[in-house]
C-alpha cells in the first residue's frame, strides 16, 4: 500500500523541480523517466495488488531452483498465474517461509529444528514434499591414477574437523599413496550440499575441518579440481556428468553390503536405487499449507509431482522411484503437515518410502 | 655534454614508454576480456534471445525480463539520484552550510562514495524492504541503487557547480538577482552539461551493480514483465549470475550473451552521456 504513495511522491517531488529548476535543459531529462515512473505508479494504483495477488512466490535453496524453473516454465503454458523464484539458499528461503513472505521454499536437506520452531511460531504450516534425488559426486583431478576409491572412514580421515592440518597430503589418507598434497574442494558452508556430506561423511551435520576451498559456486570447484592434479572434491551429480572430462568421479564404499557390495559409483541409476550410499539425498519443496488454499498453489503443487520425475532427469537429477512419488502425491493430497525428519537433521541412510509410509521415523 | 643530452633523451624516451605502457596493458586487458566474452557469447544473441523469457532449455532462454527489469530500476535510480544529489550539491555549493559542518559532510559523502555496495544493498534490505514495506519490488530496487550513486552524484555535481565563474554569479547579484535567481537562470543552466554527463556516468554504474539486488532479494526466475514500480523484478546481472552457476556449458554460453548486451548498455548510456554533454555545453557557451 505504501509503494504506490512512494511512487506518487517521487513524481510530485520530481515535478517540483521541474517547475522551479526552470530550466529546459533539466526539464528534458526529468520529465523523460518521470512520465514513465508516474505512469507506471497510476497504474498501480489503480489495479491495487490485482498483480501481485496471483503470483506464486517461491525462493530457497539453488540445488532445487533448476527443477523448479522447469516446472514453472511448463505449468505456465497451462496455468495464467505467475510464479516468481528466488534463490536465497535452503536457510534463507526457510526465514523467508516461516516469515509468510512465499508460497513455497525448495531445501536441499530437510527442515531443521531451529526453522521448525520459526515456523510454528509464526503460525505457518507446512507440506513436505520430496520432489528428486540428487548424487553428491566425490571428484579428482583425471590424471589421477592412484585413487580407486575411498572408503567412508577415509573420506571422514580426510574431512572430519580433527584433519584440518594434520591431513595435508595423500599419504596420510592411505598407506601407499603418493607424498603429494591433498587440496580439498566443497560446496559452501550455508549450503544444504554441505550439511548433507557432513551428516553423512564426518557422522556432525554442518562440522568439518575449515582449511578447505569451498564456493557456493559448483563450477567453481570443477574448475577447481579440474586444475589440480592433488585435489578431491564433492559436488552435485549434475556437475559431474556435465562435467566428466573435466573431472573424474571417485566410487566410495560404505562397507554395508546390502545396499550395494563395494564401491559404487555416483550415476542416475545408482542414487536412484540407493546403492550410492551415503551420498545420494533426496531434494524438497515445502509448501505452506495457508497457501494451499488458494487454488494457484494448489494447482502448482500438483502439477510439480506430476512432472518432477520428468524434468528432474532433464536438468541433471535423478527420478524418484514411483512408490516414493505415489506415496509424495498422496501425502500432498492429504495437506499431511510436518517434517517426517523430525528436525533431526538429514537422516542417512534411512528409505525415503518408509518415512513417507509413516515408518522409521 | 653531448653525453649528457643523449641521456637526458634516453629518459625523456624511456618515460614516454612507460607512461604509454600505462596505457596500452589496461587496454589490452580489457579488450581481451571483451574480445573473449564476445567471442564466446556473441552468436547466442538474437532477437529470440532480447526477447525470450528465462527457460530450462539453454537455447529457448531469453533476457527480456531483465533487460526490461534493469532497465526500469536505473529509470527509477536516476529518478532518485538526480534531483537529490543536485539538491544536495547546491545547498553545500551555493549555500554553503557553516564552513565546518561543510567540511565534515564534504568528507563523509567522500567516504560513503568508497563504501562497498553489498553495504548499501543491506541498507536497502532494512529500510526500503522491510521498514518502508515497499517488498522485493523495483521501486525497493532503485531506491538502493540511488543510494549507492547518490555520494557520486553529489560529488560530480558539485564540480560542475564549481566550473561556473563566480563572476556569474556577482554579474546576476548586480542586477539585483536574488541567490535563488542566479542559481536557476545562470547557475544551473551552465553546469547542466557535467551534472548530467556525472548522473548518467553514475547510474550507468549501478546497472552493473550484482551484491546490492542480490542482497535485496530480487528473482532469479521471473516470466512477466514489470508493470508498475512495486513489481517483483529480475536485472541483467542477476539473470548472468544464476547462468554461470548451471552445470551445462550451455548456460555459460547463455552468461557471456548476457554479459555482452550489458556490456553494450553501458556503453550506449556513456555514449549517451558525452552526446548529451557535447550538446549542450555548445547551447550554453
Amino acid at each position: 500500500m505504501t509503494s504506490p504513495n512512494q511512487a506518487s511522491r517521487s513524481c510530485i517531488i520530481a515535478a517540483m523541480t521541474n517547475r522551479s529548476v526552470g530550466s529546459a535543459l533539466l526539464l528534458i531529462t526529468f520529465a523523460i523517466p518521470n512520465a514513465v515512473a508516474c505512469k507506471g505508479g497510476d497504474a498501480s494504483s489503480g489495479k491495487g495488488d490485482g498483480a501481485g495477488a496471483k503470483a506464486i512466490v517461491i525462493d530457497g535453496s539453488s540445488t532445487v531452483f533448476p527443477i523448479t524453473e522447469a516446472v514453472a516454465e511448463e505449468f505456465k503454458q497451462e496455468n495464467p498465474a505467475r510464479v516468481t523464484i528466488g534463490v536465497s539458499g535452503t536457510g534463507g528461503g526457510f526465514k523467508k517461509f516461516c516469515n509468510k513472505e512465499i508460497d513455497v521454499s525448495g531445501a536441499s536437506r530437510p527442515i531443521k529444528a531451529a526453522e521448525i520452531e520459526a515456523c510454528a511460531k509464526s503460525g505457518v504450516e507446512y507440506v513436505e514434499l520430496p520432489v528428486a534425488y540428487d548424487g553428491i559426486s566425490v571428484v579428482v583431478h583425471p590424471s589421477n591414477t592412484w585413487v580407486d576409491k575411498l572408503t567412508v572412514a577415509e573420506l571422514k580421515s580426510m574431512w572430519e574437523p580433527d584433519a584440518q592440518k594434520k591431513i595435508t597430503k595423500w599419504n596420510h589418507v592411505r598407506e601407499g599413496w603418493p607424498d603429494k598434497e591433498l587440496h580439498l574442494f566443497g560446496a559452501g558452508v550455508d549450503s544444504g550440499t554441505y550439511d548433507y556430506f557432513t551428516e553423512a561423511v564426518v557422522g556432525k551435520e554442518h562440522a568439518s575441518r575449515g582449511d578447505f576451498t569451498s564456493s557456493e559456486d559448483d563450477n567453481v570447484l570443477v574448475t577447481g579440481v579440474g586444475g589440480d592434479e592433488g585435489a578431491l572434491g564433492f559436488f552435485g551429480i549434475a556437475y559431474y556428468t556435465e562435467n566428466k572430462a573435466k573431472v573424474k568421479a571417485v566410487p566410495v564404499d560404505d562397507g554395508k553390503d546390502e545396499n550395494g557390495k563395494g564401491a559404487v559409483l555416483p550415476s542416475a541409476a545408482t542414487v536412484a536405487d540407493g546403492t550410492y550410499a551415503p551420498l545420494s539425498r533426496p531434494i524438497f519443496v515445502y509448501v505452506s499449507k495457508g497457501s494451499l488454499e488458494r487454488p494457484e498453489v494448489q494447482a502448482f503443487a500438483s502439477f510439480y509431482l506430476e512432472h518432477t520425475n520428468k524434468l528432474a532427469a532433464e536438468v541433471g537429477y535423478v527420478a524418484m522411484p514411483g512408490n516414493v512419488l505415489e506415496l509424495t502425491k498422496k501425502r500432498l493430497a492429504e495437506k499431511k503437515t510436518g517434517s517426517m525428519f523430525g528436525g533431526k537433521g538429514a537422516k542417512v541412510g534411512v528409505s525415503l518410502a518408509d518415512l513417507l509410509a509413516g515408518k522409521g521415523g | 655534454m653531448l653525453t649528457s643530452t643523449r641521456r637526458r633523451l634516453l629518459y625523456e624516451r624511456l618515460f614516454v614508454w612507460l607512461c604509454a605502457s600505462a596505457v596500452v596493458i589496461p587496454l589490452l586487458i580489457l579488450a581481451l576480456l571483451v574480445g573473449n566474452v564476445a567471442i564466446a557469447g556473441a552468436g547466442r544473441i538474437d532477437w529470440a534471445f532480447l526477447t525470450g523469457y528465462p527457460s530450462r532449455r539453454a537455447a529457448n532462454a531469453g533476457i527480456l525480463p531483465a533487460l526490461v527489469g534493469s532497465f526500469a530500476m536505473i529509470a527509477i535510480t536516476g529518478i532518485f539520484a538526480l534531483p537529490i544529489g543536485v539538491g544536495a550539491a547546491i545547498y553545500l555549493e551555493e549555500y554553503g552550510a557553516r564552513r565546518r559542518l561543510a567540511g565534515i559532510i564534504e568528507v563523509n559523502i567522500a567516504n560513503l562514495a568508497g563504501v562497498p555496495s553489498i553495504i548499501y544493498g543491506m541498507l536497502g534490505l532494512g529500510v526500503f524492504v522491510r521498514l518502508l514495506g515497499l517488498g522485493r519490488s523495483l521501486i525497493a530496487g532503485g531506491a538502493t541503487m540511488a543510494l549507492l550513486v547518490l555520494p557520486v552524484v553529489i560529488v560530480s555535481a558539485r564540480e560542475a557547480l564549481r566550473t561556473v565563474p563566480y563572476g556569474m554569479r556577482e554579474a546576476c547579484f548586480g542586477l539585483g538577482a536574488t541567490k535563488w535567481q542566479s542559481i536557476r537562470q545562470v547557475v544551473l543552466p551552465m553546469a547542466a552539461p557535467g551534472i548530467l554527463t556525472g548522473t548518467i556516468l553514475a547510474v550507468a554504474r549501478a546497472i552493473g551493480e550484482t551484491a546490492p539486488l542480490v542482497v535485496i532479494g530480487a528473482l532469479a526466475y521471473v516470466t512477466f514483465l514489470p508493470t508498475s514500480p512495486t513489481s517483483q523484478f529480475t536485472a541483467l546481472p542477476i539473470q548472468i549470475f544464476n547462468w554461470v552457476s548451471r552445470p551445462q556449458e550451455a548456460f555459460v554460453v547463455n552468461a557471456a550473451a548476457g554479459i555482452v548486451v550489458l556490456l553494450a548498455t553501458m556503453f550506449v548510456l556513456n555514449l549517451a552521456a558525452i552526446l548529451l554533454r557535447n550538446r549542450l555545453q555548445k547551447r550554453v557557451h
